[in-house]
């Protein structure tokens, strides 16, 4: 796992780099890479957030995870940029294919967090669809509380969990 | 292109066998349990010492249902193998209502036959005899068969000892976690996987017939339903739409599944799976999360989760379509419902005042009964007798199995050795 972080750190720090004051979103290349890496860490891709935040706002939609509050498949207003950057990347590529994972926390039923996590998934979906991205192009999935990244029973774990993140699967 | 499914998928036959059995069990708050006694059974045998304590197995069950307190070997006077050394007298003095006796003989190379009495001792009379043949791999289920009748014909209420659970585990491994999903006797013992995968397997869900289970799993990462055998470990894919395809609970006449499927909108809504055709009916068609679906013993009704009042309630619709209707009213949350297979009560996920517990409610008389104590209890699941209830509940950062009685009196934790054990299922009882 502090492997994967590293990597994450030192991919996002060759982007920085690589990268000159105008982001490219057209090049996939590096972001590829990136949530190529995403894809395979058993969704403890957000164990890495405290470290790559700051470098996350000044890129180009290296965050792939969204949190929602509580009982809320709500899109939060400072994630809709985020999602809005996802959007031209995928709409502006067809070759791009991302699953949306929902999750719920624990707390409560195990198949109606199923239905919560689709729920959440669902939101993103569509804010995507809406911004231009195929319906061919986005897979959900639900996890509910299957797959938490945090295994705590605190108010800080359970928002950990309560995410969908953004898997680009190509 | 990177498409890494990282699927590690291993079925394991039911018939492996493992030895160590991982529940461990602790029994919690009687009420007045009945002084008995089983007196360690006789052995006629090639071996100097018998393949199996019956008298312990009988024991075990009787203390775990709590309704028993089983007389420590030493504090017997006498140890009969045979009714007719029985002095009941003897059995008066040191304060047992029953006394169990019985024999295990060697009749072959495999060959067992079991004979147990029951006797009151009060009444001076026999309760029960029975004779049964095993082998060394039967004769747990024997014992335990022997237990079921000892406990009925004391109780009035038929025994579960010869039952199984089925549930599922989590446990950590270096690259995340590895689930599985397992049967065990109802008492922990004889435990086998079945599945194991490193995604998520959910929802187990027993066959009338307790030959085959339907669960839920991710591999790939996208849900699907499947029904496994049990004695071969053959399994086949039954239900893998678009989106999601969750919650299988199988028909009283085990022709068909009630299914959740989400499609690539993501409504979730109840489906009636026909399993031969494959072909499926939509029950209902609301915005709302509908999720959950159980058939009533009478395969009349299915009971299911909705919030399409705001929270989850519990709902019910004809099984062959209709109008829902609501059931729950109390409290905000009250979610995945089980019915008792006798028909008469409705188990729940019920938010008690910020916690998430196990509550019955008697359909007739419509009040609900809280009988968990946790703070995050789930996934009840009563015993094919009505009588007890099994759910899981948290200990520390682990889930732990725990039974009840309906009627919230007798509670007992089943601790799990390793890892985070969920979702236990009840089987129906077995047909000999």
């Amino acid at each position: 796992m502090a492997q994967i972080k590293l990597f994450t750190c030192v991919a996002l720090a060759a982007l920085l780099v690589g990268c000159s004051s105008s982001p490219s979103i057209d090049d996939p290349e590096p972001t590829d890479t990136v949530y190529g890496e995403g894809a395979t860490t058993d969704g403890t891709g957000n164990d890495s957030m405290s470290g790559g935040e700051d470098v996350t706002s000044k890129n180009e939609d290296l965050q792939t995870i969204i949190y929602f509050a509580f009982d809320s498949s709500e899109v939060r207003p400072q994630d809709q940029d985020l999602i809005a950057r996802h959007a031209m990347q995928i709409s502006n590529d067809s070759s791009y294919r991302v699953r949306l994972e929902g999750h719920a926390d624990e707390r409560g039923s195990r198949e109606y967090n199923i239905g919560l996590g689709e729920r959440r998934s669902q939101a993103v979906r569509q804010l995507l669809l809406i911004q231009g991205v195929r319906a061919s192009q986005v897979a959900t999935v639900s996890f509910g509380e299957e797959r938490p990244v945090a295994h705590g029973s605190s108010e800080s774990d359970y928002a950990q969990n309560r995410r969908v993140e953004i898997t680009y699967t190509n | 292109m990177l498409k890494k499914l990282r699927l590690t998928l291993l079925v394991v036959a039911l018939c492996s066998a493992q030895a160590n059995a991982e529940l461990v069990i602790d029994v919690q708050g009687v009420a007045q349990p009945t002084p008995v006694a089983i007196v360690p059974f006789g052995w006629q045998g090639s071996t100097p010492s018998a393949p199996l304590d019956v008298a312990q197995v009988i024991t075990d069950d009787l203390r775990r249902s709590g309704r028993f307190a089983p007389l420590a070997e030493r504090d017997m006077l006498q140890k009969p193998t045979d009714g007719a050394d029985v002095d009941f007298q003897d059995w008066g003095f040191v304060g047992v209502e029953a006394v169990v006796v019985g024999s295990l003989v060697q009749t072959g190379a495999n060959a067992y036959t079991l004979e147990f009495h029951l006797f009151d001792v009060f009444g001076r009379r026999e309760l029960v005899g029975y004779r049964m043949p095993a082998s060394r791999g039967t004769m747990r289920g024997a014992a335990h068969r022997a237990a079921d009748m000892i406990y009925e014909k004391l109780t009035g209420i038929k025994g579960v000892f010869g039952t199984k659970v089925a549930y599922v585990s989590a446990e950590e491994q270096a690259n995340g976690l590895l689930y599985s999903l397992t049967v065990a006797d109802q008492d922990g013992e004889n435990e086998h996987k079945i599945m194991e995968s490193t995604d998520p397997i959910m929802s187990p869900a027993w066959s009338p017939d307790s030959r085959q289970l339907a669960y839920v799993s991710f591999e790939g990462n996208k849900s699907s339903i499947f029904i496994q055998t049990l004695r071969s470990g053959n399994r086949y894919q039954i239900s893998n739409r678009p989106g999601i395809n969750g919650a299988p609970s199988f028909s009283p006449d085990g022709r068909k599944l009630v299914v959740t499927l989400g499609g690539v909108d993501g409504n979730l809504d109840i489906f009636v799976l026909d399993i031969t055709s494959r072909q499926t009916r939509q029950l209902t068609t609301h915005r709302a999360i509908d999720t959950e679906g159980t058939w009533s013993p009478d395969g009349r009704y299915i009971y299911f989760t909705s919030d399409r009042s705001g929270g989850p309630q519990v709902y019910r619709i004809l099984a062959n379509g209709g109008t829902p209707e609501r059931v729950t009213f109390e409290g905000s949350y009250n979610a995945r419902p089980r019915l008792s297979p006798d028909g008469t009560r409705l188990a729940m996920v019920h938010n008690d005042r910020g916690n998430y517990r196990i509550a019955v409610m008697n359909l007739e008389r419509k009040d609900l009964l809280v009988l968990s104590t946790g703070r995050q209890d789930e996934s009840p699941s009563f015993a094919p007798n009505s009588d007890i209830l099994i759910y899981a509940t948290r200990q520390g950062r682990d889930g732990v199995l725990e039974t009840v009685s309906a009627d919230g009196l007798i509670r007992q934790k089943m601790a799990s050795g390793r890892g985070d054990v969920r979702e236990p299922v009840w089987s129906p009882f077995p047909r000999f």
